[in-house]
């Protein structure tokens, strides 16, 4: 079975980022880029089926301009066994991602796509989703647990008060929660030989897919700020402090 | 115009969270129909249409909506959806489940966790983990968002008369079938609705030692969080992370023991109206959000704090 791993680059988790003080959105110029953690989790995830002979070939997938190579070149030193840049400057929104992965999807044939529940940008949660109704497949989202098992596979969802279990036919889209598993740390072998996979780069109007933006935006500001708090320096303190000023106990 | 909310529910009861949607509908105007779609879930069309500003109550009630399958609650939204300019849904773990998949098959863009209404067609929205907020407009002819519940106050549980209207549930998808549910079982205030949450981290230690935390939540009546810290090292389950990718909370005063307070967990509750923090590290980011900030060693200030309430 061949598992695809859309991978995203987004803006590296401690990076806290500013907004433009022209409000079009927020400065990412000079920024460190990294692989969405939630799609480390994926690729971890899909290397894992293939080491456990679940899963024959790994497919990763990047959709963006044509830095997400480096990002198709980290799935590769986790385990990925080739990569698929599908190249495009254009701000590309999670239905257009998913129609792109759509076509990749047709052309590719997967038993399984395994994709990060959200990217930590946009914060949308939608591509898993929107790719399982195009493709008219099953969907497990947010899993922490899962294991092939014939033609279906049984998926551990991370649910508002605990845990559900799934049953999916194949073929299937999963998305990863945390607790899925613990991404291993990329070696400098690993990195080397994940320069000589094959990277095929391809167009969105090649795959026959209209990319052009549905929502626009308007603008990007700052939340709110929080005014100064005080340190208070006994407990007794703090308890009148919440009784008599904030009267919130 | 008419705006089609889909309910939170467990075939028993209305989910709290429905009404924190039907608000949003409300301020975005025009008719508001709720759709329960479930398995026996008759009660909760009742509880539904008792609610302010609800006009239409669907219930599509059968075995295939049971266990809210992805597959077939989507089918049966989509069913209903013509005639409705806005799908909205709560951003819960069902709706965000849900929502993406609907929107896909009406070929729309979806408007994740949105925190404010500008107009019929304009939504803000938290982008990179809360640190900014975006103002989008759509295009599309139908809408289909999802809604933060701590952003909109809910409407009242009684005082509406909606009509209930029983439509026919849609045939089991047959791709995917439920085996089980674990739920966590707790006699506390449900995270998301608290007016109070304690909230521990990594500094408790252990899961014996997040047990200090207890008495303070019984004392306050509060709900119990955790950072992803606590989780991961096993201190707290998972369903009690507060943070970009657990629970979003607002409530009227939110306690973080033992908490840094990373940018990730921030963005779980920095809308919360009062923080303390209780933390041995007076340079700990959690400080720069907090109220009231306790510098002291949490083992014999939470103790403390539980005498003095």
């Amino acid at each position: 079975m061949k598992v695809l791993v859309p991978v995203k680059r987004v803006v590296d988790y401690n990076v806290k980022v500013r907004v433009k003080s022209d409000h079009t959105g927020v400065d990412i110029a000079n920024v460190k880029m990294s692989m969405n953690p939630f799609d480390e989790i994926a690729v971890e995830e899909a290397t894992r089926l293939k080491e456990k002979g679940a899963a024959t070939e790994i497919v990763a997938v990047s959709c963006g301009v044509a830095q997400c190579q480096e990002t198709l070149r980290t799935a590769m030193a986790i385990g990925a066994d080739r990569g698929i840049l599908v190249q495009s400057d254009a701000e590309l929104q999670p239905l257009a991602v998913a129609k792109l992965l759509k076509a990749l999807a047709d052309k590719e044939q997967p038993g399984l796509v395994i994709l990060g529940k959200q990217a930590i940008d946009d914060d949308a949660n939608q591509t898993g989703q929107m790719l399982a109704a195009l493709l008219d497949w099953p969907q497990a989202t947010n899993a922490s647990q899962v294991e092939v098992q014939g033609d279906r596979v049984q998926v551990t969802r991370e649910v508002d008060g605990g845990l559900e279990t799934l049953s999916l036919s194949l073929p299937a889209i999963i998305t990863t929660d945390l607790r899925l598993n613990e991404p291993r740390y990329v070696t400098l072998p690993n990195i080397m030989k994940a320069k000589k996979k094959p990277l095929e780069t391809v167009t969105p109007e090649a795959l026959g897919v209209d990319v052009a933006p549905r929502l626009k935006t308007l603008k990007v500001v700052e939340p709110p700020s929080r005014s100064a708090g005080v340190i208070v320096p006994d407990v007794a303190t703090l308890v009148d402090k919440l009784k008599n000023e904030a009267k919130v106990v | 115009m008419s705006i089609l909310v889909i309910a939170e529910h467990d075939n028993a009861r209305l989910g709290a969270a429905t009404r924190n949607v039907v608000a949003a509908a409300a301020a975005i105007g025009g008719e508001v129909h709720v759709l329960v779609a479930g398995g026996g879930a008759r009660a909760v069309a009742e509880e539904a249409a008792q609610v302010a500003s609800v006009s239409k109550v669907l219930l599509a009630d059968g075995p295939s909506l049971a266990e809210g399958l992805a597959e077939n609650l989507a089918a049966q939204v989509l069913a209903v959806a013509g005639g409705h300019s806005h799908i909205l849904f709560a951003a819960t773990a069902s709706g965000k489940n849900v929502a993406p998949r609907v929107a896909a098959r009406l070929d729309v863009a979806q408007i994740s966790d949105i925190v404010a209404v500008e107009s019929a067609d304009t939504f803000v929205r938290p982008i990179y983990a809360g640190n900014a907020l975006a103002t989008v407009q759509s295009a599309d002819a139908t809408q289909v968002i999802t809604v933060r519940t701590t952003a909109f106050d809910p409407v009242a549980a009684t005082g509406g008369s909606a009509a209930i209207e029983s439509i026919e549930a849609v045939a089991d998808a047959g791709k995917s079938r439920f085996e089980g549910r674990e739920l966590a079982k707790s006699d506390r205030p449900d995270l998301t609705a608290a007016t109070v949450v304690v909230s521990g981290g990594r500094g408790l230690g252990s899961a014996e030692n997040f047990k200090i935390l207890d008495p303070l939540a019984d004392k306050l009546g509060a709900a119990l969080g955790a950072s992803r810290a606590a989780v991961d090292a096993g201190y707290a389950p998972n369903d009690w992370q507060v943070g970009q990718t657990g629970k979003i909370v607002a409530p009227q005063l939110y306690v973080a023991v033992g908490i840094s307070g990373a940018i990730q967990h921030l963005a779980g509750m920095k809308d919360s109206k009062v923080i303390v923090a209780i933390n041995k590290d007076a340079e700990a980011p959690i400080f720069g959000v907090a109220d009231y900030g306790l510098v002291a060693d949490l083992f014999q200030a939470v103790p403390e704090l539980v005498q003095a309430l």
